[in-house]
């Protein structure tokens, strides 16, 4: 076991972590953040992407021990403290883009980061910027949209 | 009165949404009981093989462990039941070879479950399971189906030659004379490939025994709970149904994989009571890979007969199905009743027979997945179809257009009667969408870089609703396939409905109170729909096949009808009026003809404050229950085009373009239509293109096991679709006029894709999926 100290969500905290244990598992078992999904076991699929200091990780790929002093934000830590959704969420709302709503956390953290970092100014970029989330249930179109859509909001 | 705005045919944002959106949903692996233990399932290595041996001794004294669980502890309950019988066409009713929880002396797939291990941690009960030890004697392997019914091993003993059952339905006699007499005959053999449903969301369970009132609860990620508890309850372990609560809460999709019940929860549900502790299992995905239920696998032949202006006399079909190495739940009606039953398309061929070998095979079991069955019958007709036009000469469309069913009601010559359509119009409006006129133009842009451009048509029918139960039981389906659904108007107004459909994606939360607030003239905040619940829904038979809200819908409505009706009743005492000269309009009953009137939440609350009331004729309250058992299936249908450009120096084929037009007669919540649509087409497309489900010939091995050997579609390899929604033709026997939407795409769409890169490549056949290698073989074949 180790002892590590991160901030997630802007909140600091500190556990003991066995050393395999991984950034998902912490996230989802240890602290009771479910809203990071795990939807593969080789890291396809997306679900459970969240941010590691800015970046889009996928959090199945990132031991605990890796995220020790780093600033984690998950699905639950993006809406505004009083609660207003952030601009991605709302497009993802307002779009339609989701349905079953499992790959969706996973999805609207890349789309923040496609939007922070990346070129997302055609509906290819955005797209190519996508492949590595696997969504089964909306064929991505309104994803697309949505994506589009916050990254006009967030400007 | 004002007049408000309707909810029917709005766009109304999901209410759903916010949950998802914030990491609120709640799934089965996301809740963790009191007390909770992990369960893990040691599976099979082999594709078939008797277990010599097996020892559990170690693995029951490691670090953890709570129990192990093998074949042995449930010799005395039931094996997973087929809820649909299947004669053979000598009158012999289908092999029904028992189907075990764990497996019993015998595996007969990679990945079949052999032992269940509970431990305080997952961890703990994988390191304890590495400790099992089985002593296997491999028997070969059943897989190929092409010998499959003279195969050196047997499935099942049952089942010498592997066939469960041999189907026959249509006139066969009939159909043989029509070919006599023919101008033209098209022949086509393929295999419509096997796929992996896939829901992101992989398999979950997590089961728990109350000791003080020995009572059940299992949450699992299913589509149907009540069905789950029945087949559980009454066919398996023998519980008494009343004490078992199945909860299936929110569900990362399902696509039909979820419907089943399947061996795991019910261990874990039989187990729970042993260890007295809550055990949570959720499988990982190269789990699902081998143990969900797989979809289609069919080896087809197809035979048109047409006459020399064009016009189709007989459609012969002979196909085997394989169903896997056990009968899944409704393994058995998927490519008979569901498949079948559907040849006629949307044409009026007059003889059509279909012969089906359903065999076992040493694979995961195979069911329902999105369409289940309609799209391997969309795939047999609309691929036969288009062939014998290139063979002719005669353009695709209008070859369809002259054999289009153009009065109903039509009884086809395999069993439906379709209630009502339109399919000139689909075929007319894709067409002007897809810009067909200006296709030349692009195929020439095309080839000046070398590339090759096709054209391909799918004018698809389904049959949804999955009803009535009278016929379906006649057919031999061992359940009713009703729905139910119950209206509770709580004294302020305010209402909360409760639904046997679940949903796992379709947005029910929304479309269904979009229903309930246009009907009473509430605002649909004042209403709330719960669903997957046994211990809160009075019954249900869930969602699969398009059914929601044709069915479940209809169910809402007709409880709806009730509560207005008593209301009218309350409304009339309190306005000192006769019962019949009550109305209800937007939110309000009134008296015809004066200026009395009280409003939807006064009657609620005289319902629960019963002062000034007719005692005399009613009961207070006012909560209504309604199951509906239709009359018909309903039938969507709508013609599809794809346009695809290939390039042959890598056999890279490109979608373009790809255009659907759909009617799905009335439409509550087009947005959530169009979704739909979207999610299914990608389905389709995924099947047409990159999925492909492969097991090798001489192990049995899955070769197919992740997402890196699976190719799922992603965002980059779709092309923007477009979409449109028909004026369309209501369904004639709902009070909704809705026919179902969600399978649409995955059934209209691979046929599309294939007939257009035969037509880019002027070949006869591609194979699904439709990779760089199969087109490239194509390429090369055709040379």
């Amino acid at each position: 076991m180790a002892q590590i100290t991160l901030t997630v969500n802007g909140r600091s905290v500190t556990h003991d972590v066995a050393p395999q244990t991984l950034l998902v598992d912490f996230l989802r078992e240890t602290l009771r953040l479910t809203g990071t999904h795990v939807g593969c076991d080789t890291s396809q699929c997306g679900a459970c992407t969240v941010h590691l200091n800015g970046n889009a990780v996928k959090s199945c790929a990132v031991l605990a021990t890796q995220a020790a002093g780093a600033q984690v934000t998950t699905i639950e830590g993006i809406a505004a403290a009083d609660g207003k959704l952030h601009p991605m969420q709302t497009a993802f709302n307002e779009c339609h883009g989701l349905q079953c709503g499992f790959c969706t956390p996973g999805m609207v953290m890349s789309a923040i980061d496609l939007v922070q970092h990346h070129d997302c100014s055609s509906e290819a970029k955005i797209r190519e910027g996508l492949e590595g989330n696997i969504c089964r249930c909306t064929g991505y179109q309104n994803i697309v949209k949505a994506v589009a859509q916050g990254a006009k909001a967030m400007a | 009165m004002n007049a408000r705005q309707s909810f029917i045919g709005q766009s109304v944002a999901r209410r759903e949404d916010h949950r998802f959106l914030t990491g609120n949903g709640q799934y089965t692996d996301d809740i963790t009981l009191q007390g909770q233990s992990y369960g893990v399932f040691l599976r099979s290595p082999h594709a078939h093989a008797k277990i010599r041996s097996l020892s559990t001794a170690a693995a029951e004294k490691a670090p953890g462990v709570l129990g192990v669980f093998t074949g042995e502890h449930f010799k005395a309950v039931g094996g997973l039941p087929c809820g649909w019988l299947i004669n053979s066409i000598d009158g012999t009713p289908m092999k029904e070879p028992r189907h075990p929880i764990l497996a019993d002396g015998k595996v007969r797939y990679v990945g079949d479950r052999v032992a269940l291990v509970v431990a305080e941690s997952v961890e703990q009960a994988k390191a304890a399971m590495a400790l099992i030890e089985v002593d296997y004697e491999v028997l070969p392997a059943v897989i190929d189906l092409k010998t499959v019914n003279s195969a050196a091993a047997a499935v099942h003993d049952e089942a010498p030659d592997n066939r469960c059952y041999l189907w026959q339905i249509g006139d066969k006699d009939g159909t043989d004379a029509a070919f006599k007499g023919a101008a033209h005959v098209s022949t086509l053999t393929f295999r419509n490939n096997r796929l992996v449903p896939n829901a992101m969301e992989p398999r979950a369970a997590n089961a728990q025994w109350n000791p003080s009132s020995d009572e059940y609860t299992l949450y699992v990620a299913n589509q149907n709970p009540h069905v789950e508890r029945l087949l559980m309850c009454a066919f398996v372990l023998g519980i008494p149904e009343h004490k078992m609560r199945v909860v299936a809460p929110d569900v990362g999709g399902g696509f039909g994989s979820k419907i089943f019940l399947y061996g795991e929860e019910t261990a874990l549900v039989w187990a729970s009571k042993q260890i007295r502790r809550p055990i949570k299992w959720t499988a990982e995905r190269s789990e699902a890979f081998l143990s969900d239920a797989h979809g289609r696998d069919h080896l087809t032949t197809a035979e048109l007969a047409l006459d020399k202006d064009g016009n189709f006399l007989g459609l012969r079909v002979n196909t085997t199905a394989n169903l896997g190495a056990y009968l899944s739940t409704f393994a058995s009606a998927v490519p008979t009743i569901l498949y079948a039953t559907l040849l006629a398309g949307q044409y009026k061929t007059p003889k059509i027979c279909c012969t089906v070998n359903a065999v076992f095979t040493n694979t995961a079991p195979v069911d329902a997945y999105r369409g289940a069955g309609r799209p391997e019958a969309t795939y047999t007709v609309e691929r036969i179809v288009e062939t014998a036009a290139r063979e002719l000469g005669i353009d695709p469309a209008e070859l369809r257009r002259r054999n289009f069913i153009t009065t109903f009601p039509y009884a086809t010559p395999v069993g439906l009667t379709y209630d009502t359509g339109d399919y000139d119009a689909t075929m007319r409006r894709a067409i002007e969408l897809a810009d067909v006129a200006g296709f030349e133009a692009r195929k020439a842009a095309s080839a000046a870089k070398g590339l090759k451009r096709g054209l391909g048509y799918s004018a698809y029918i389904e049959a949804c609703g999955i009803a009535p139960s009278s016929v379906a039981g006649a057919l031999g389906a061992r359940a009713g396939l009703f729905e139910a659904g119950e209206v509770r108007v709580h004294p302020t107004g305010k209402v909360t409905v409760f639904t046997g459909s679940h949903s796992h994606g379709q947005g029910h939360e929304t479309t269904f109170a979009q229903v309930v607030a246009d009907r009473l003239g509430i605002p649909l905040e004042d209403v709330d729909i719960q669903h997957g619940d046994t211990g809160k829904i009075l019954f249900g038979m869930g969602t699969y096949g398009s059914r929601s809200l044709a069915v479940g819908g209809t169910a809402i409505v007709k409880a709806l009808d009730k509560v207005i009706a008593k209301g009218k009743k309350i409304a009339a005492h309190l306005m000192e009026a006769a019962d019949s000269d009550v109305e209800f309009s937007n939110g309000v009953f009134s008296v015809a003809g004066t200026d009395k009137s009280v409003p939807f939440a006064s009657v609620s609350l005289t319902a629960y404050v019963p002062h000034n009331f007719p005692h005399d004729k009613l009961e207070p309250g006012l909560n209504e229950n309604a199951f509906y058992d239709p009359s018909n299936f309903t039938y969507p249908a709508g013609s599809y085009i794809c346009e695809v450009e290939v390039d042959p120096a890598t056999g890279v084929a490109r979608i373009e373009r790809f255009t659907a037009c759909d009617d799905f007669g009335n439409v509550i919540n087009p947005m959530i239509v169009e979704g739909q649509v979207h999610g299914g087409l990608v389905q389709g497309i995924g099947q047409a293109l990159f999925e492909n489900c492969v097991y090798d010939e001489e192990s049995g091995q899955l070769l197919t096991g992740s997402y890196m050997d699976y190719a799922m579609p992603r965002a980059d390899d779709i092309p923007h679709l477009t979409v449109e929604t028909a004026k369309g033709t209501p369904c004639t026997h709902n009070p909704l006029g809705v026919k179902g939407c969600g399978e649409a795409g995955a059934i209209g769409s691979p046929p599309a894709v294939i007939n257009a890169i035969c037509h880019a490549l002027g070949v006869k056949d591609v194979p699904m999926p439709a990779s760089p290698h199969n087109v490239w073989k194509a390429i090369q074949a055709a040379r």
